[in-house]
């Protein structure tokens, strides 16, 4: 019993290194520039039989994957770990191979490690998970503010700060379709925003609950009738982002996709001219919002 | 330990059993309302379980097929969570089981308020009508969860949700008054002997499961009396035009609904226990380590509620917050999984039904638990909420892990219930097919939830067909178990063979092998004494 004890730790210390080299990547990427702006354009959509989380387009989402990584293969490896026991068990204790069992019930040590080891496994998990959740809090800084408000069935999408335009963004349907367009996730309006920059996301709701989701941003918020809430993406490679709609909203709710495209800043400067002009006749857009939620989200961000 | 059997034989005048209408619909036998509830469970089953075929048939394929709109889909979703939660698991575990074993086991002769007892079981008839009912009169499109503004009447006109909600109002109180009973029972009518650390861990469930329902099912009664009160008397809790905040009722609801999901594996984990040390001939490894680890299970599971709303809008240090206090239920869960395996560890284990379902649960439940500890995670929760990534999680706890344990239950004690044996080539073909079934259907959805497919559709873009068609064909294969399963009661209840009052041997050791299968109508005409 107690060599077979000795071999289980060694087997979590090599547990606890592959964390520690894991937690080291996540580390470095937190701390890396924006890579370079432009190349090619990217599609940030799911694809058919993937199995892992769709591609980061920015830092957030690239943070994500450091610490998915490094909690997935805990998790593999703690699975793999119960499994082995499992199948050792059922084989080396079956009936024929073992008739007279044991009566033995406890075993200190072993309670103890067992205890203990899953607590420093859980540390390893929760101190880079911590920073995370602070990172993707709030931008401190951020280039722009869009407001976004889910309604039944489509988003909408203000921009307060560069001439208080707003538009909706519709699905398209299925029969409206072009050739390059993906099906229940295209839109004839997509959120522009530059690329390289930090977005500050204000949402809230209108009707009922929405989530305004966008996987390869690593960006999630409920649009909550009553209530303003703050989140915040940025895109370090010019592309098309998909999302969907992601809290249960009624009839079409499978039928509202999101699509945020990155691009250059002269580009967005002049779609932002453009919308202006096409988007100010469309009457009042949404609030900018209140001086005083930006105060409370720096005093947030500074603390 | 006693033997009831043989005072049974001497005392036979006493165990008249009364006719059949007084018996069944007037019972206030803990093991007839036991088996009530059990057949109860079968018949509900076969509701969530239509559902869930209907909706893997409309999601094997990309497009509407089968249902008319979203609304329709919408109703389905809500109906097999909410048929499958309050009119399966917990009738099955709680009512089925524990009403019939935990008397037994602790040595008592019948619940503490039978009267009570039999109240419990008739309120769900009505709750069970009410919840299948609003299917026909335009259904809750709401999801189980029951979110307002779309529960409320603006967005949800129809008397669907009123009776969805006085569905869920019955069920919750049959619950209230059920828990009060284990309590008291397991309190005060425990055999001479029969020390709270000498309990089984069945018991030990039953009971941190009577105090998580006690304490959170009259939050979930309080939030829906005001979703209620909402809808029809144009009061506005949840309605911020009048005062009223949404996310107040996603805190009452989850404050309800984190415990609900302990309440519906609890007494799971004591089933397996006892399945295991069983057919391990072995004791139960750590009994004290186990019993504390289900304690520590449900006071911690009241604390954790709002990981499930990580993306509401509460606050950044809210969130690291819940985030630390779920993580810490991994420790005790562990504990769990590493004493079952300690507790097989040395045995002579012999590979019966119930024991393949006991070892899939341990397994199946692991990988549930830490798919668990990732989405505790508010970092990467934040692209995996209300993905099918959480879908494929609870079903893993869910589905595999109280339904395991629910058909272990079945057939460990079926012999004991029914006085005949189950056929154990069925039984095992029962055990691969569902295995087989389920992992198929729901391991897939992990990938599904990685690449950001949001739960509650009926329609999917394109590059989600791969996985969503073999999900289907795993569903084909977990109904198809299913129907097994009840050719496996069928082939039970119309077998020759009789069960012996212990057909398992020197390794079942609780009360409930002393007595004769199935037990007298009447358990023990004398308390039996623990050692």
């Amino acid at each position: 019993m107690r060599r077979k004890t000795v071999s289980r730790f060694a087997g979590l210390l090599a547990t606890l290194a592959v964390a520690v080299a894991s937690l080291m990547q996540g580390a470095s990427a937190l701390a890396q520039p924006a890579a370079a702006e432009g190349g090619p354009a990217m599609v940030g959509a799911p694809h058919n039989w993937g199995v892992n989380l769709q591609p980061a387009a920015g830092p957030i989402k690239e943070a994500i994957h450091d610490f998915n990584s490094l909690v997935l293969w805990l998790m593999v490896i703690i699975t793999a770990f119960v499994g082995i026991l499992l199948v050792w068990v059922v084989y080396r204790f079956r009936a024929s191979a073992n008739p007279v069992p044991s009566r033995t019930s406890h075993n200190t040590v072993l309670e103890i490690a067992w205890t203990v080891i899953p607590v420093l496994i859980l540390l390893v998990i929760a101190i880079p998970s911590f920073r995370l959740i602070y990172y993707e809090d709030r931008a401190p800084d951020p280039a722009l503010t869009v407001n976004v408000t889910g309604r039944q069935w489509y988003w909408h999408y203000a921009y307060p700060e560069q001439g208080n335009f707003a538009f909706d963004s519709y699905p398209v349907q299925e029969a409206d379709l072009k050739p390059d367009q993906l099906r229940n996730l295209a839109v004839d309006e997509p959120m522009v925003i530059p690329v390289g920059q930090d977005i500050r996301i204000i949402t809230t709701g209108q009707d009922v609950i929405h989530s305004f989701f966008v996987p390869s941003l690593g960006v999630q918020k409920y649009t909550i009738p009553g209530r303003t809430l703050e989140t915040w993406m940025r895109a370090d490679r010019v592309g098309t982002f998909y999302g969907q709609c992601n809290q249960i909203c009624g009839q079409n709710h499978w039928f509202m996709p999101i699509v945020v495209k990155a691009v250059p800043q002269a580009e967005f400067d002049s779609w932002v001219a453009s919308a202006r002009q096409r988007f100010s006749a469309e009457g009042p857009a949404t609030p900018a919002p209140t001086p005083t939620k930006v105060a409370d989200a720096a005093a947030a961000v500074a603390r | 330990m006693a033997t009831a059997s043989d005072t049974h034989h001497t005392h036979d005048h006493h165990d008249h059993t009364p006719g059949f209408v007084a018996r069944w619909f007037f019972s206030t036998n803990h093991k007839d309302i036991g088996i009530l509830y059990l057949i109860f469970a079968v018949a509900a089953a076969l509701v969530g379980v239509g559902l869930s075929l209907l909706m893997r048939l409309e999601l094997a394929s990309p497009g509407l097929q089968y249902f008319a709109d979203g609304q329709a889909w919408n109703v389905a979703v809500t109906a097999h969570g909410v048929v499958m939660v309050f009119f399966v698991i917990m009738p099955a575990l709680i009512g089925g089981f524990g009403n019939y074993f935990v008397p037994i086991m602790i040595g008592a002769p019948d619940m503490a308020f039978p009267r009570l007892n039999n109240i419990s079981f008739w309120l769900l008839v009505p709750a069970l009508i009410l919840a299948v009912g609003s299917l026909f009169v335009g259904g809750a499109g709401t999801g189980w969860t029951l979110y307002p503004p779309l529960s409320n009447s603006t967005y949800q006109s129809g008397m669907g949700v009123d009776m969805a909600l006085f569905a869920l109002h019955l069920a919750g109180a049959s619950s209230i008054l059920g828990a009060a009973n284990f309590i008291t029972t397991i309190f005060n009518m425990r055999a001479p002997g029969m020390t709270l650390h000498k309990m089984p861990l069945f018991v030990w469930g039953m009971l941190v499961t009577a105090f998580l329902l006690l304490l959170s099912v009259p939050v979930l009664g309080g939030a829906i009396t005001m979703l209620i009160t909402d809808r029809n008397f144009g009061t506005a809790f949840f309605d911020p035009a009048g005062g009223g905040d949404p996310v107040l009722f996603q805190h009452l609801f989850w404050f309800f609904g984190h415990p609900e999901v302990y309440i519906m594996i609890l007494p799971g984990f004591g089933i397996i226990s006892h399945v295991l040390s069983t057919f391990s001939r072995k004791p139960i490894f750590g009994y004290l380590g186990m019993a504390y680890a289900m304690v520590a299970i449900g006071v911690v599971g009241f604390v954790v509620w709002a990981h499930h709303m990580f993306t509401s809008g509460i606050s950044v240090d809210t969130r690291a917050y819940f985030m630390a206090a779920t993580m810490v239920i991994a420790v005790p869960t562990g504990i769990k999984i590493f004493s079952w395996i300690a507790t097989m560890w040395g045995g002579s284990i012999r590979f019966t039904t119930p024991m393949l379902f006991a070892i899939g649960f341990v397994f199946l439940f692991t990988v549930g638990g830490v798919s668990g500890v990732k989405l505790a995670n508010a970092s990467v929760d934040v692209i995996l909420h209300n993905t099918y990534y959480v879908v494929a999680h609870f079903h893993y706890v869910l589905s595999l892990g109280a339904v395991f344990s629910i058909y272990a239950g079945f057939y460990y004690w079926i012999g004991k219930m029914s006085g005949k044996q189950y056929p154990e080539f069925w039984g095992q073909i029962h055990f691969w097919m569902t295995f087989i079934g389920v992992n198929l259907t729901f391991f897939p959805m992990h990938f599904l939830g990685a690449q950001g497919m949001p739960r509650r559709y009926p329609d999917y873009p394109d590059a989600f067909s791969g996985w969503n068609m073999v999900a289907s064909v795993g569903a084909y294969i977990s109904v198809a178990s299913f129907v097994v399963f009840l050719y496996v009661c069928w082939r039970t209840f119309t077998s020759k063979e009789v069960a012996a009052a212990n057909p398992w041997g020197e390794g079942a050791t609780t009360l409930e092998w002393q007595v004769s299968s199935p037990p007298p109508f009447h358990t023990f005409d004398e308390l039996p004494r623990i050692r």
